[in-house]
């Protein structure tokens, strides 16, 4: 069937994808001399982590306002939710104390990859296996949490439209960051202090007994989560429920009358839509390496919105493109911008800190204004007729 | 046969404007009946409250023989209510289903003003109404553990469009249709719901005389076919005389006159209400 | 007592600023349907204007000069950002209002370099009085007696004048205003225009109590006067003045509350917990009009 073959080439090309990933990040352990780009620290590295983070936030934004029609602006509540759950239940228990030593300790003196640790040993392979099995439970708990809460979020506010729901969603986000900064709760939430400690992406590399990086895989994790997360999103989007999902934002009125439960699937799609926010916001955690709530103000969710925007309301592939044409541009390429500059005595004018940020709203400004429909409008982009291009053409018999 | 819906003393008030006032009415099963009435008149609002998209202030509305909407007025409403029979239901509990659940249970409609999705294709817009009977659910789609299923939906969804005339165009756009298409549409999307009433908002809105002629040929035809019941708003006279079993007339959201067509065609009232005052050839 | 009288004080005052701020919301929601997020940064650059023009210039010449410019800031964003998009669907608007108020955000952060400035010290305003025993600023006194007179002049506008009747009109239908030869595009300029004066007036207030402007100074008031807007159904301007008095007045009070208690962290949180309530219960707010679907 022509469905089951595309499902057969996105896995293939995501496999692809993923090795290549592995291969690049490792390229400088095997061939030394290689350009700085390659260099585990070179930016190329914050931005592949930070756009696959940010590239599973976005998509699952997108399957809410994109592919529902419902314009939630909670997003940054979902990720704390979710960055918050990984990081209580993943930060060792010998940390604790250390990381919540304001509130004299954390209540919940509890770790998951202790307690795989308990089981499988705590060194060598077995300390792996727990840390990879602790990690990504906390990963799903942190999508359940969030899922949770935007359930009991989405009973009263899936009822308002547009906009009321957009600023109902918005306040949710900015009275869950509130609770999670409150000094009572500190035992838990270490207040509006940080909690670190946790697993990071940098903790998946494999070293060797003396410490030495053998095998890199903290650009690896990041692109294997997002990739899942995202190809799930895709299938169900592809899927009965998503048809119904974007009938019910191209006209409410007739996907009621054609027996589509309106309260029933927008939950659905709020639910699933924060669950893949919650892991993003637990990704977002092992990139930065601490939880804190400050981090996730609505600033957050508008940078995301914005960049669903760029890549095309309605379309996932725009959305991950737009993510690493976003974050690439943001942390790397036009960082020259922030940065003074002298052609002999000279300076260039403009060029100072902050200007990047300007020159960026500015370009975003003119895509929502003259290319509203961003750069895949709602199409994706079409493996099959892409690989054609670079393919010979198969002769025809006449 | 029994009625397959009954309205009895269904009264719709917006604010102070009384829309639908008092309508009781019987919609045989298997029957082709037709609500006439000049613009404005409530006979759309009617089918807002059959379908849910409304809760009627007074009234009950029966479809199968069950009570399927039933409210009386109270609270502010109960002072400022204008209709009449207010006390009839207070007793009982009112009920207000939500349009999908009216769907649910074998009610299909189409609207006077098209509503397709538009960023649809043709195929998807009959696939979608065939959603509410899937059995899978959302695990179950997104792992498609529903290939037979899924297969099955497509089947009967080229079935309908073939039978509409509009395989042709099942990739593209729904939107893109010339206007009779878009209205056939919209009836096979309606029937992709398994519907057993089948209520049409003027159908021929729109359409030339031998458009509308074929579409009175195909309304009975899917009435046959799929053991249908047919109420229908219509303007198109020489459509409504032509297929209606029975016709209710109403005019400024009460009832007028009821009859067969040779007798709606000779009533003094619906000449001076209706005939009369529009542009309608009377046939 | 004395306690009570500062805290009602400051509240009433608060609560006066946000109102100036939640008129421009409402007017600007009652006619295009949109919530101009960008409003609340409209204000914050007329902070920093104040900053800067007050500098250079004697206070009698500088705050005038900050209102024209403010005005012209709030025009031109209409012009440019909202009126290219008036047949797009509103969520395209509303993203695009996202999108200015991202821009003056960083437009901001480049100027000033991200580091909290500082209002000047206004003569007379700043001054303090002693009412009842407590110390406070003459602004404290002042802002709700101007707010009554600025909104007494509003009303009048909206009622008594040709303008007026065309605002009134385009809210309740915009399409069949246009319909009837009311020139649409005049018409939300004014309303903009009208709304970024009150802004601008407010952030003088404002600044003057809060005196630190940072970069999102805005964001916050802003989004309280939407809520206040809301509060007071919107559309209505004696319901969003009344409804920014209230969130003034509560937030005074929590942020008042015992410091072991550590709520003030829910200052803000109150005010969109307060917003989702009223969603909920009574959408329409407490003066609003009820909006019915046609299908």
């Amino acid at each position: 069937m022509k469905q089951k073959k595309k499902t057969f080439q996105i896995f293939i090309g995501i496999t692809i994808l993923l090795l290549f990933v592995i291969l690049l990040e490792n390229l400088s352990t095997f061939i030394p001399g290689l350009p700085q780009v390659l260099s585990p620290t070179s930016p190329l590295f914050t931005v592949l982590k930070k756009a696959a983070v940010y590239s599973l936030v976005a998509v699952s934004m997108n399957l809410l306002n994109g592919f529902t029609g419902l314009f939630s602006l909670g997003q940054a509540g979902f990720m704390l939710l979710g960055a918050y759950t990984y990081a209580i239940l993943t930060v060792p228990t010998a940390m604790k104390d250390q990381v919540y030593y304001l509130f004299g300790g954390c209540a919940f003196d509890f770790s998951l990859v202790d307690m795989f640790k308990g089981m499988f040993g705590e060194s060598g392979f077995g300390g792996a296996i727990s840390m990879i099995l602790g990690s990504f439970i906390a990963l799903i708990l942190a999508g359940c949490v969030a899922g949770l809460f935007s359930y009991l979020i989405g009973i009263p506010v899936l009822r308002l439209k547009s906009d009321y729901l957009a600023i109902a969603t918005l306040g949710f986000a900015e009275i869950i960051r509130a609770i999670f900064q409150w000094q009572k709760f500190g035992p838990v939430t270490n207040g509006a202090n940080m909690i670190k400690g946790f697993p990071t992406f940098s903790d998946f590399n494999i070293t060797g007994p003396s410490g030495n990086v053998i095998l890199r895989l903290s650009t690896f994790v990041p692109f294997l989560v997002s990739a899942v997360c995202i190809l799930l999103i895709v299938l169900l989007i592809n899927s009965s429920y998503g048809r119904a999902f974007k009938s019910i934002r191209d006209d409410e009125v007739a996907a009621e009358a054609m027996g589509i439960s309106l309260f029933k699937h927008k939950m659905l799609s709020f639910v699933i839509s924060s669950f893949f926010a919650g892991i993003g916001g637990a990704l977002f955690a092992m990139y930065v390496a601490n939880a804190q709530a400050k981090a996730f103000t609505s600033v957050m969710t508008y940078e995301i919105l914005l960049i669903v925007v760029i890549g095309g309301i309605g379309s996932v592939s725009g959305s991950v493109l737009a993510t690493f044409l976003y974050v690439a541009c943001s942390e790397w390429w036009l960082r020259f911008l922030d940065t003074e500059v002298y052609l002999g005595s000279f300076k260039v004018p403009l060029l100072r800190n902050g200007f990047r940020m300007v020159v960026f709203s500015v370009v975003i400004m003119v895509i929502v204004l003259f290319f509203s429909q961003g750069i895949m409008g709602n199409h994706e982009i079409n493996f099959g007729a892409l690989l054609k291009k670079f393919q010979p053409k198969p002769e025809r018999k006449s | 046969m029994g009625n397959a819906l009954h309205l009895e003393n269904v009264t719709m008030q917006f604010g102070g404007v009384v829309s639908v006032n008092n309508l009781t009415l019987d919609v045989p099963e298997h029957k082709i009946i037709a609500l006439i009435g000049p613009n404005g008149a409530g006979k759309t609002t009617a089918f807002n409250c059959i379908t849910g998209v409304y809760q009627p202030t007074n009234g009950l509305i029966e479809f199968m023989g069950k009570p399927m909407v039933r409210n009386h007025p109270s609270r502010s409403m109960a002072k400022t209510y204008k209709g009449e029979n207010a006390d009839k239901f207070a007793n009982e509990a009112p009920l207000s289903p939500t349009p999908d659940e009216i769907t649910g249970l074998g009610i299909a409609r189409t609207f006077q003003n098209i509503r397709l999705w538009k960023s649809m294709t043709v195929f998807d817009n009959v696939l979608i109404a065939k959603h509410q009977h899937a059995k899978q659910n959302v695990f179950s789609a997104v792992f498609r553990g529903n290939l037979a299923e899924e297969k099955r939906m497509r089947e009967e969804t080229m079935e309908l469009l073939k039978e509409q005339g509009l395989d042709a165009y099942k990739d593209e756009l729904a939107v893109s249709l010339p206007y009779g298409l878009q209205r056939r549409l919209e009836i096979a999307r309606a029937l992709a719901t398994k519907p057993t009433l089948l209520l049409l908002d003027e159908p021929a809105a729109g359409m030339n005389p031998q458009e509308t002629a074929e579409l009175a040929d195909f309304v009975r035809l899917i009435r046959e076919k799929y053991n249908l019941t047919v109420f229908l708003i219509e303007h198109h006279m020489d459509l409504v005389m032509n297929i209606s079993d029975y016709i209710y007339v109403i005019d400024f959201g009460s009832e007028i006159a009821r009859g067969i067509p040779s007798e709606i065609q000779s009533n003094k009232r619906v000449i001076d209400a209706y005939l009369g005052t529009t542009d309608e050839e009377p046939e | 007592m004395e306690y009570v009288i500062s805290v009602l004080l400051s509240g009433i005052s608060v609560g006066g600023q946000y109102a100036l701020i939640a008129i421009g919301y409402t007017l600007v929601y009652g006619i295009l349907r949109l919530i101009n997020f960008a409003h609340g940064d409209v204000f914050m650059v007329a902070g920093l204007m104040g900053i800067y023009f007050t500098a250079t210039l004697p206070f009698g010449e500088a705050i005038p000069l900050v209102i024209i410019v403010t005005v012209l800031l709030g025009f031109t964003i209409e012009r440019a950002a909202y009126k290219p998009l008036r047949s797009a669907p509103r969520m395209s608007v509303m993203i695009s209002a996202i999108g200015v108020s991202y821009l003056l955000q960083n437009t901001a952060t480049y100027i000033t370099g991200g580091q909290p400035m500082t209002y000047p010290v206004i003569p007379v305003l700043s001054d303090t009085v002693n009412v009842a025993g407590t110390q406070t600023k003459w602004v404290v006194i002042i802002t709700p007696f101007l707010v009554l007179v600025l909104i007494f002049g509003l009303t009048q506008l909206i009622n008594r004048t040709k303008v007026g009747m065309a605002m009134r009109a385009v809210s309740k239908d915009f399409e069949t205003s246009r319909l009837m030869g009311i020139r649409i595009n005049s018409v939300i300029s004014v309303t903009f225009i009208i709304g970024s004066a009150l802004a601008a007036v407010g952030s003088v207030l404002f600044f003057t109590n809060y005196p630190a402007i940072t970069p999102t100074a805005g964001a916050m008031p802003g989004l309280k006067a939407f809520v206040a807007a809301v509060f007071g159904g919107i559309g209505s301007i004696p319901g969003a003045v009344l409804g920014a008095f209230l969130i003034g007045i509560c937030e005074t009070i929590i942020k008042g509350l015992p410091s072991s208690w550590d709520v003030s962290v829910f200052s803000d949180a109150f005010t969109f917990a307060l917003l989702i309530i009223i969603l909920i219960f009574k959408p329409q707010g407490l003066f609003g009009e009820a909006a019915t679907d046609k299908v």
